[in-house]
């Protein structure tokens, strides 16, 4: 019977070490998770309690005195959806380049080099560079270059996935597709796009979440707007920039007005992440 | 577009016409980068026939049948010399317009391709192309699709449901009726057969027969049995050669080759 008690030695090392290894994994785990909690219970703590109908109704206010964020919303949004429909498209004809037509060039290499460099940039680089090209040529801040801006930023994250997206739809198909004589234009449209489109659209929300809270490219162009203003033409307030005033400043109602905004672009990004991830798994299911 | 393209091929009867050739495949060599896939390859394709392609795999019977609608033209590094006379005229010639070239070949694959839509979209999409139809027109055409490849019955009630929601034996029918809906003039069969259980297998091998009254059919496969019933000529290929060619009768019987004989006779490959 020695053999055997030699064997339930290493049979009980083998579990201790796969103890230790659950155990850790564990612990990581929690730590992250943990952190997360930490940050969404400070923000609802915080936050919630500032949470009311003038904060969808009135303006920012000096401090001291009632307001909302109304205008910060308002800016957010219009930047953020301008963003999206300046980036959205070259993006999707980049990555559909990529994907399709240059696959097998030099081309598309280098410019998924460049791509992944852009993905990864700094976002106050992005702003400084936009304040260079716009903001200092046109001798005043706007809206429109807060746009450009979060748009640079939206185009790599949505070249990135449509071009993996489009790599995913299988080959057989673009073949099938020959094979009875649909010219390559069409293919890609009508049905390399139909079978990536949830992707995509995963691509493009989850871009959304990214500039929702982004603060340092509007810093150096969109600016600030204690007032309504829809001129894309002139500053424009934002809910991360009115968070970093506000947050900054020494008046505890302002601080306040801060916490909340906080809590709003958190909500609104968890709920696109949240949908992005039922759309794309919706997509991988069918 | 008028309403007849030359797309359009007109139905014949099979009934004793004599062999002509629809294809003729001369001197035909293949390169995938440096690789020499085919080595001066000659045979012809004979009109409402169906030729099999049989070897061992990599004796480049998919690589001859993926050059008769320059498939391979997808790919970079892939090139084609020689000369495939398709009614005179060289199909493998730079001027060729390959969607009008596809639309003539057509071909179904080995693993089932349905497009990402309803099983009518699936087959009006690519006859909306190249026809302009009414709606009934266009009803008609589809349901002459799917009933050529045997389908219709099984479908008839739910065609807008999703092409990829069949059982994998139905949606290499629906790619077969597809095919023939945008009336090609040759079907090429890329082992139509491979992925498919023995009864879905059965109905592809009725549907060939039934087919080859209109069509010229050239079929790639692996199993041999298949081959004797399907085909009318054979060509065994290896390593990239056409062994030999004749009626599938006289190679499954008396070939002339000993290393055809070996093949099938299950010897080697």
């Amino acid at each position: 019977m020695d053999s055997l008690a030699f064997d339930r030695n290493r049979f009980r090392k083998r579990r201790r070490s796969s103890a230790l290894a659950m155990g850790l994994c564990l612990v990581a785990t929690l730590i992250g998770l943990g952190c997360l909690a930490a940050v969404l219970l400070t923000l609802v703590a915080k936050g919630f309690s500032g949470l009311s109908l003038e904060i969808f109704t009135k303006m920012t206010p000096p401090p001291g005195s009632d307001g909302g964020l109304l205008n910060a919303i308002a800016g957010s949004v219009v930047m953020t959806v301008l963003g999206v429909v300046i980036g959205t498209p070259i993006a999707i004809l980049a990555g559909t380049y990529m994907a399709e037509y240059g696959r097998h060039s030099r081309l598309t290499l280098v410019i998924r080099f460049i791509n992944d460099i852009l993905l990864s940039a700094p976002s106050i680089v992005i702003g400084l560079f936009v304040y260079t090209i716009m903001v200092a040529p046109m001798h005043h801040f706007s809206a429109l270059a807060g746009a450009v801006s979060l748009a640079i930023i939206v185009i790599p994250v949505v070249v990135r996935t449509t071009e993996d997206m489009l790599r995913l739809v299988p080959d057989q198909l673009r073949e099938a597709a020959a094979s009875v004589g649909i010219p390559r234009a069409i293919m890609i449209r009508k049905i390399a796009y139909k079978a990536a489109w949830s992707g995509i659209i995963t691509g493009v929300l989850l871009a959304i979440a990214r500039i929702s809270g982004e603060t340092a490219p509007l810093l150096f162009t969109a600016l600030n707007n204690q007032f309504w203003s829809t001129n894309v033409n002139a500053p424009m307030a934002s809910l991360p920039v009115v968070i970093f005033q506000f947050a900054l400043s020494p008046y505890s109602d302002w601080q306040k007005f801060a916490w909340t905004g906080a809590l709003l672009i958190t909500m609104t990004v968890l709920a696109l992440s949240i949908f992005a991830r039922a759309l794309g798994a919706r997509g991988a299911t069918r | 577009m008028t309403a007849v393209s030359p797309l359009v091929a007109r139905p014949r009867e099979l009934s004793a016409v004599p062999d002509t050739e629809r294809l003729t495949i001369k001197n035909l060599n293949f390169y995938y980068g440096s690789h020499q896939a085919l080595k001066n390859v000659s045979l012809p394709i004979y009109s409402h026939r169906v030729t099999a392609f049989i070897g061992p795999s990599g004796c480049g019977k998919s690589t001859l049948l993926r050059v008769l609608n320059r498939m391979y033209d997808l790919y970079p590094g892939m090139r084609a010399e020689g000369e495939v006379a398709f009614d005179g005229e060289d199909i493998l010639s730079p001027r060729t317009d390959l969607n009008l070239l596809r639309a003539r070949v057509g071909m179904v694959f080995q693993k089932p391709t349905p497009f990402p839509m309803s099983i009518y979209d699936n087959i009006a999409f690519s006859i909306g192309l190249y026809e302009r139809l009414s709606d009934a027109d266009m009803n008609d055409r589809v349901e002459e699709a799917l009933r050529a490849a045997a389908l219709w019955d099984e479908v008839k009630d739910k065609l807008q449901m999703n092409g990829q929601s069949l059982s994998g034996g139905q949606q290499q029918r629906l790619c077969i009726a597809r095919t023939v809906a945008v009336r090609p003039e040759v079907i090429l069969l890329d082992e139509p057969c491979s992925a498919l259980d023995p009864l879905s297998t059965a109905r592809i091998e009725e549907l060939i027969h039934d087919l080859r009254k209109r069509y010229t059919i050239c079929i790639v496969t692996h199993n041999l049995q298949q081959a004797v019933r399907v085909s009318d000529y054979t060509a065994f290929m290896y390593l990239g050669e056409l062994v030999e060619f004749g009626t599938t009768t006289h190679i499954f019987s008396a070939p002339d080759q000993p290393r055809t004989q070996d093949y099938i006779t299950g010897r080697f490959g």
